[in-house]
């Protein structure tokens, strides 16, 4: 279970001001749940994400992940009681190759050809074409995406962030995500926290949590919670309103 | 060979045992062990130290090893090596410098290697430079290689100096005939206060003439790397430099890559560039479950394979 208690963090910006990103944020998420996180653009969807893996320490609050006070904990330390992240824009590696990075997400010293094609087939990449190339800027920003999304399916962790796992990604390795995300969840293993603005995927969702301006707007069964966001899309537009008149 | 040697011949040429095909072993300034086959022979020169290794036109999928390994502390050998690469020859060639240094005396290997590459003859070129040893002489290693590849002819080299080497100045000439091609991949590694410094002249003389080099190196401590690659082209033909450094620790790295085009047909493309490992590059394999040295490291190990 991920219980997130009265999250915090705060930034100062150059008039000395404090600019609170994310404000008292407090949810729990159930084991196994796939929960997919949205709002509008620059409202700490991604903050509250990275807070979650360590990547931004929290100016107040505190994070539990199983039972466990991991608030204070190292970003290899959250990793290794099972949290995981999918960048939203991947670092890319000079001289290593996908195999080697797989292989570290993985935890193995090798992967076989076997096992690099599972998890790279499952992001709609083609193992012999990309298991000995270089993750580095030969590769397009969606392949660099996708292999990002393989590293998060080796790891087999027990908490699987992705963030806008769909930004840059072509829309038939679109189609093979959302079967991948719903395939994991169907197994039960791990918990999947995803932030998305795809419709394909928030139907995926047991839960919506939409975050607006660094506070929890919403969060519910996604039965509850989608209907509400739809109804707001357009009439929630100034300059749409605007155009009307 | 004893079981330093042989230690040592591990780390330079991946040796377990005496290699198949022709070898040529040289242990503290003289020949150890040597072994030839119907199409590659192996000559002592008779005026200075060094041999001959003579390639039959034609030779296919042959090997030849020519590790030098320095155990005694306070040696210094100079070794003269010719190539002679018969024509459409097809052939892998591992040198290579060992240091075992115990004592406080300098050990310095200074290794010039001349390759005379027959016309459609193929090398692939392995050199790795290694020291070690618990002294406080320094491991110095200079080496120069020259060669020359006539019409069509290719040459792959790896050059490599990952650790224990506290001086080196390298030197490499290359001229490319027509058709001909030269790869030079370079990877290199410094630390502590060690200095090093590679300068490489390709001149591409005929049309068709392809070369590239990729030189790839860590400075960590506070070591010190130049590097001075210039590709010449004479006719129409294409060269590419490219130089990758990452920085680290109080490490000082001067690159200057230099193109020069004498025709108006040359194709040359030059690309340096310096910087210490991004940020985001370790925390993303932190958040595989490395710590952040474990995710140094395989950064630099990725880097430099």
């Amino acid at each position: 279970m991920l219980e997130i208690s009265h999250l915090r963090y705060d930034v100062t910006a150059e008039d000395g001001a404090e600019l609170g990103i994310l404000q008292d944020i407090s949810l729990t998420i159930d084991d196994g749940k796939l929960v997919v996180i949205t709002g509008p653009n620059g409202g700490g969807k991604t903050t509250l994400a990275r807070s979650i893996m360590g990547l931004n320490q929290p100016t107040g609050g505190s994070i539990r992940w199983n039972g466990e006070d991991i608030t204070n904990r190292s970003i290899t330390d959250r990793a290794r009681a099972g949290v995981s992240y999918g960048f939203q824009q991947p670092p890319r590696f000079k001289g290593m190759k996908v195999r080697d990075l797989i292989a570290l997400a993985a935890g193995k010293e090798t992967l076989s050809p076997a096992e690099g094609c599972q998890y790279l087939t499952q992001v709609g990449l083609c193992a012999d074409d990309y298991i000995d190339r270089e993750v580095d800027s030969s590769l397009s920003g969606g392949e660099v995406k996708r292999i990002e999304i393989a590293t998060i399916l080796a790891r087999k962790a027990g908490l699987m962030i992705f963030d806008e796992p769909e930004a840059g990604i072509d829309l038939w390795s679109f189609a093979k995500l959302t079967e991948t995300f719903e395939r994991i969840h169907r197994q039960g293993d791990s918990t999947l926290l995803i932030i998305s603005h795809q419709e394909r995927i928030i139907q995926l969702a047991d839960e919506i949590l939409v975050i607006e301006k660094g506070k929890v707007a919403k969060h519910g069964p996604r039965e509850e919670i989608f209907p509400q966001i739809m109804a707001r899309t357009l009439p929630g537009c100034g300059y749409m309103k605007e155009g009307e008149r | 060979m004893d079981k330093t040697e042989w230690k040592i011949l591990r780390e330079i040429a991946e040796l377990e045992k005496t290699p198949q095909g022709a070898y040529n072993f040289r242990v503290n300034g003289a020949l150890d062990d040597r072994q030839v086959t119907a199409n590659i022979d192996i000559r002592s020169k008779e005026d200075k130290p060094g041999i001959d290794i003579i390639v039959k036109p034609g030779t296919k999928g042959e090997s030849v090893h020519i590790p030098v390994v320095l155990s005694m502390s306070g040696l210094t050998d100079v070794v003269y090596n010719d190539f002679y690469i018969g024509e459409d020859a097809d052939v892998d060639i591992v040198a290579g410098c060992g240091i075992h240094n115990t004592g406080c005396e300098t050990s310095q290997h200074d290794g010039i290697h001349v390759f005379h590459i027959g016309k459609n003859a193929r090398v692939r070129y392995v050199e790795r430079h290694y020291g070690e040893g618990p002294g406080t002489g320094e491991n110095i290693l200079n080496p120069r290689t020259e060669v020359h590849l006539e019409e069509g002819a290719s040459m792959t080299m790896e050059m490599t100096q990952i650790r224990g080497v506290d001086s080196t100045v390298r030197d490499t000439v290359v001229e490319v005939e027509a058709g001909g091609e030269c790869i030079i991949n370079e990877k290199l590694m410094t630390d502590g206060k060690q200095v090093a410094e590679s300068n490489m002249e390709i001149i591409l003389k005929g049309p068709g003439a392809t070369g590239r080099v990729i030189s790839r190196s860590v400075g960590r401590g506070e070591s010190v790397q130049v590097f001075r690659p210039c590709m010449t082209g004479k006719a129409d033909c294409f060269g590419h430099v490219q130089c990758d450094s990452i920085l680290m620790d109080e490490a000082k790295i001067k690159s200057i890559p230099a193109i020069d085009a004498q025709d108006v047909d040359a194709q040359l493309i030059h690309e340096a560039a310096i910087g210490r490992i991004a940020g985001d590059q370790i925390l993303k394999l932190m958040t595989l479950g490395l710590t952040e040295e474990e995710a140094e490291e395989k950064i630099l190990e990725g880097f430099l394979n």
